[in-house]
């Protein structure tokens, strides 16, 4: 039994998996004074004890493949084992990224393809697949929004403005391109506050990033006249892919009027989250911002074969932000789960996105929780408040949040988007049933009852799992950030 | 509908519950003008065996014989059991930890590789990883100077590359940090490929020093000497380091007067396949004063209510969800999965596992050193000690060769004309302890075959 215990304290002096021990070689070439004096401190366990001990780690996680996952703005959806499969083959897991050209053209068409798919479902001219996550993807287009303007030599642009429900990253992306993010806010209705926007944009504005669905759950409605109005001002439109999963094969970003744009492959294309990655965030622009485009991209030449794209092609490009091609293995994931879509499949997957979230939305609201924008469509996901049931029985989203883990699903977004008090941010994906949509719909319903039965039950949930509430607060005061023992 | 599950009857039951007539008024809030995109430049869609059989062929296209290539990205063994456990659907498909109840598996394993890199670098704290080698090299300089903001006479505008460090570490660092007003000075190396401490004098009081051990030719830099000098300049140093290599060599904690103050590198070593370069994993490790300053997750123990012990994210607020605009860093996702490939690889070798990896590759590459140069015309460039790649000096330029070597199957190395033209001649070659002598046995004959020789 090995519970709470690390892999080191199970170890013990002298023990190894010596099945891993390769034959060793002479180091008397290097000089002793860059050797190490003493080895490093390491586990030393069996290899049974070391592959017992993180299949039990394992179990102690919630995951798709175990739970319902319904995180809101993160796309949760089914991870197809076909393309893990497919991503796992010998031929693409032992290709060096350094192998020439000439011999990594079945690599190279896989690249081209999904470049491809992904110009075609967001509208836009060229595609870049190098960003390792939407973050990186938010950082390759604001990268290039500065440098679009600095090559025109309009550098009195200093602001990217960002609606107050944005993710934190899209501030965060602002500041690290040399930028000030100025928030603006959303209104009642869910939509950004046209009078506050038309006040925030001028010849200081660099662009705008917009998420669209928004974080909000629903979809800007004016996002023309916020194109058109962005524009006059000579400013450039970001889209931010996180939530690209509730049109796909509906509505293109391009015919929205973004000028540039990320996709989360790991929401939209299924590949798997990974506890926290790997993803990918490819980026698309129109031709405005073509010749920015970070390096390297594939294209196909004359003769049909496929060459990569650096920066000997494309000077003004904002240059290479990986060791190498990203995160190569995602973006085969993607592609094969794009195969096994086609277009219709895609079509499909923003349609019964949209019917999964308004369908529990409609359950929650009839089961009597208040919904934060009750006149709106939900788009792929939707926001219910729990601001009553916190004032009526102190019992708070997070509470909630924590009482679903013992009903087994995981939790929707808490607190996100700050601007709605203790909400739940609620995304089924359109791989869930409607019996598991029905299943957290009654679950909800009777926390609710608990709620007012029993508030203690709720306010000390989980009850359940391996531990119960931590202290994050010693956490933070008493830092215990790892070490070797002793 | 490949994933869908949905039957007609639940369509219908779930429409009349929405008080909806069809699934296209779901979307009647969306401006007509915008919907009837074609998107039939995608084709249609396929069964999985069709798309495993297609998928298979383009891997098969690219099967080459041995990789003699590193410059980064190394074809080391993997024990069986890392990827059998890191695919379980339960890291594979969970998401961030928020909820640390639901995730003590992926948290209790973060802290656990934590306290593996601390024991491998001689650092303090490590952070949970960032997206690759380039990126955390990018995300050193940016906290290095912020690090160092208040230190007297430094120039925060720029930071110091010592010798020969990864180009497209160096270049992506130069992409990510130019945006806020840093620039990254690349120094040049002496004539024996190590770090020229004259050039690292004359550069001035730079916010910090990077130096790269073994460097990009695989060679042992003085990096006490480059420790001391940065120190002196009030610069901060930022060690950019193989973590297998460390498992041999001092590590930076050790390195000059009080070690290196950041150590960065990437994780791929580690049991991470080459696949293309990625998925990998770069790391981060600081001196525990520097904490706040570090990007990205970062997992600490604590305890529960009933007083367990327990595991969770901390210091949280350094981060882009609580900060926003004021965040030390946009990341956000990055690569989980990866640092629990590694932690077990990490748990399986242990020390001893890890040294013979090391010692063993260190041995091979000797041993292909002394087979290709053994060939007339063929010459180590540098005479400095390497550690598990070397430059090899064709006499001839290097570029048509290795291209016709890797039309026989064969990857000979990186040809280095494109990052150094003074270098066309000459290719980085390495050979991990995987290679065999009958490979460095035929990497020699087709050497020596394509020199006419």
């Amino acid at each position: 039994m090995t519970a709470g215990k690390t892999i080191y304290d199970i170890g013990r002096t002298g023990r190894s998996a010596a099945s891993q021990h390769t034959p060793s070689g002479d180091v008397a070439a290097l000089p002793s004074a860059c050797l190490r004096s003493t080895p490093p401190q390491l586990p030393e366990v069996s290899e049974l004890q070391a592959v017992r001990h993180y299949t039990g780690l394992s179990a102690k996680n919630f995951a798709i493949d175990r739970q319902f996952y319904p995180l809101g703005s993160c796309t949760m959806k089914y991870n197809p084992r076909g393309a893990h499969r497919a991503a796992s083959q010998p031929g693409f897991l032992n290709r060096h990224p350094l192998a020439p050209a000439t011999v990594s053209q079945g690599f190279l068409a896989c690249l081209h393809d999904l470049q491809e798919v992904l110009k075609a479902v967001t509208g836009m001219a060229a595609v870049s697949l190098t960003p390792m996550a939407g973050a990186q993807g938010e950082f390759t287009g604001v990268a290039m929004i500065r440098a679009y303007h600095d090559a025109r030599g309009d550098r009195d642009r200093r602001e990217i403005v960002v609606p107050s429900a944005a993710h934190g990253t899209n501030p965060a992306t602002a500041t690290m391109c040399g930028y000030t993010a100025r928030e603006v806010a959303v209104g009642a209705d869910g939509d950004v506050d046209m009078e506050e926007l038309k006040a925030a944009i001028g010849k200081h504005t660099a662009g705008i990033m917009l998420t669209n669905p928004s974080t909000c759950g629903v979809f800007e409605r004016r996002i023309l006249e916020i194109s058109d109005l962005v524009h006059d001002a000579g400013g450039l439109l970001y889209y931010d892919g996180a939530n690209l999963n509730a049109i796909l094969g509906k509505v293109r970003p391009a015919d929205m009027g973004f000028d540039v744009l990320h996709t989360n492959l790991h929401k939209t294309f299924a590949t798997p989250h990974g506890g926290g990655g790997p993803g990918a965030g490819p980026v698309a622009v129109n031709e405005r911002l073509l010749p920015f485009l970070p390096t390297p991209w594939v294209e196909r030449a004359e003769n049909g074969g496929y060459r990569w794209v650096d920066e000997t092609a494309r000077p003004q490009s904002i240059g290479r932000l990986s060791a190498f091609m990203g995160n190569a293995g995602i973006l085969l994931r993607a592609l094969a789960y794009a195969r096994m879509l086609g277009r219709e499949g895609m079509t499909r997957v923003g349609e019964y996105a949209t019917l999964n979230a308004n369908y529990l939305m409609a359950r929650l609201r009839d089961a009597g929780f208040q919904l934060a924008y009750p006149d709106r469509r939900a788009s792929h996901e939707f926001i219910i408040t729990l601001r009553q049931e916190a004032k009526q029985w102190g019992v708070t989203a997070m509470d909630f949040a924590k009482r679903l883990l013992d009903y087994g699903f995981h939790a929707p977004t808490t607190y996100f988007p700050l601007l709605v008090a203790e909400c739940l941010l609620i995304e089924p994906t359109e791989t869930e049933t409607k019996e598991e949509l029905d299943a957290f719909a009654d679950a909800m319903q009777r926390i609710r009852e608990e709620a007012e039965r029993d508030p203690e039950l709720v306010k000390t949930a989980p009850h359940s799992l391996p531990i119960e509430r931590l202290d994050d607060v010693k956490a933070a005061r008493e830092l215990d950030l790892g070490g070797p023992p002793g | 509908m490949p994933f869908i599950p949905h039957t007609p009857a639940d369509v219908r039951s779930m429409l009349e519950r929405i008080g909806a007539a069809s699934i296209d008024e779901l979307f009647d809030e969306i401006d007509p003008a915008l919907m009837g995109a074609d998107f039939g430049a995608i084709d249609s869609g396929v069964d999985e065996m069709t798309m495993l059989a297609e998928l298979a062929a383009s891997a098969r296209q690219d099967e080459t014989g041995p990789c003699f290539i590193g410059a980064g990205c190394y074809d080391h063994h993997i024990p069986a059991a890392v990827w059998d456990i890191a695919s379980r659907g339960e890291f594979l498909t969970a998401y961030t930890p928020y909820q640390a109840e639901a995730s003590q598996g992926t948290l209790q394993l973060i802290y656990e590789y934590q306290s593996m890199m601390i024991a491998l670098t001689g650092m303090e704290v490590a952070n949970a990883s960032v997206y690759d080698g380039g990126g955390a090299l990018a995300e050193s300089v940016l906290m290095a100077v912020r690090a160092n903001r208040r230190a007297k006479g430094v120039d925060l505008h720029h930071v110091a590359i010592a010798g020969a460090c990864h180009p497209h570490y160096v270049d992506a660092a130069a992409s990510i940090v130019r945006n806020q007003g840093i620039a990254v000075d690349r120094l040049d190396f002496g004539r024996d490929g190590q770090a020229c401490l004259d050039a690292l004098d004359a550069a001035g009081a730079p916010a910090a020093v990077v130096v790269q051990q073994p460097n990009f030719f695989g060679l042992i830099e003085p990096v006490d000497d480059i420790v001391r000098i940065a120190h002196e300049r009030g610069a901060l140093v930022i060690a950019v380091v193989n973590p297998l290599a460390l498992a041999l060599l001092k590590p930076p904690g050790e390195w000059g007067d009080r070690g290196a103050d950041i150590v960065c590198g990437d994780g791929q070593p580690l049991g991470i396949p080459m696949a293309s370069g990625g998925p990998s994993f770069g790391f981060i490790c600081t001196r525990r004063s520097h904490v706040r300053q570090l990007p990205g997750r970062i997992v600490g123990r604590t305890t529960d209510r009933a007083g367990r012990p327990g595991f969770t994210l901390t210091l949280q607020a350094r981060e882009q969800h609580i900060r926003r605009g004021k965040a030390t860093s946009n990341i956000c996702t990055n690569q989980g999965l990866l640092v629990t490939a590694a932690t077990i690889h990490l748990a399986l070798m242990g020390a001893d596992g890890l040294r013979r990896a090391a010692a063993g590759s260190h041995a091979k590459t000797g041993r292909l050193v002394r087979e290709l140069t053994a060939i007339e015309g063929v010459s180590q460039r540098f005479a400095a000690p390497f550690f598990h790649e070397c430059v090899i000096d064709l006499g001839q330029p290097a570029d048509p060769v290795a291209a016709t070597l890797a039309d026989a199957g064969l990857l000979a190395g990186l040809p280095l004309e494109r990052y150094y033209p003074e270098l066309a001649n000459c290719l980085l070659v390495c050979a991990t302890e995987k290679r065999t002598e009958a490979e460095i046995a035929r990497f020699g004959t087709a050497l020596a075959g394509a020199l006419g020789r």
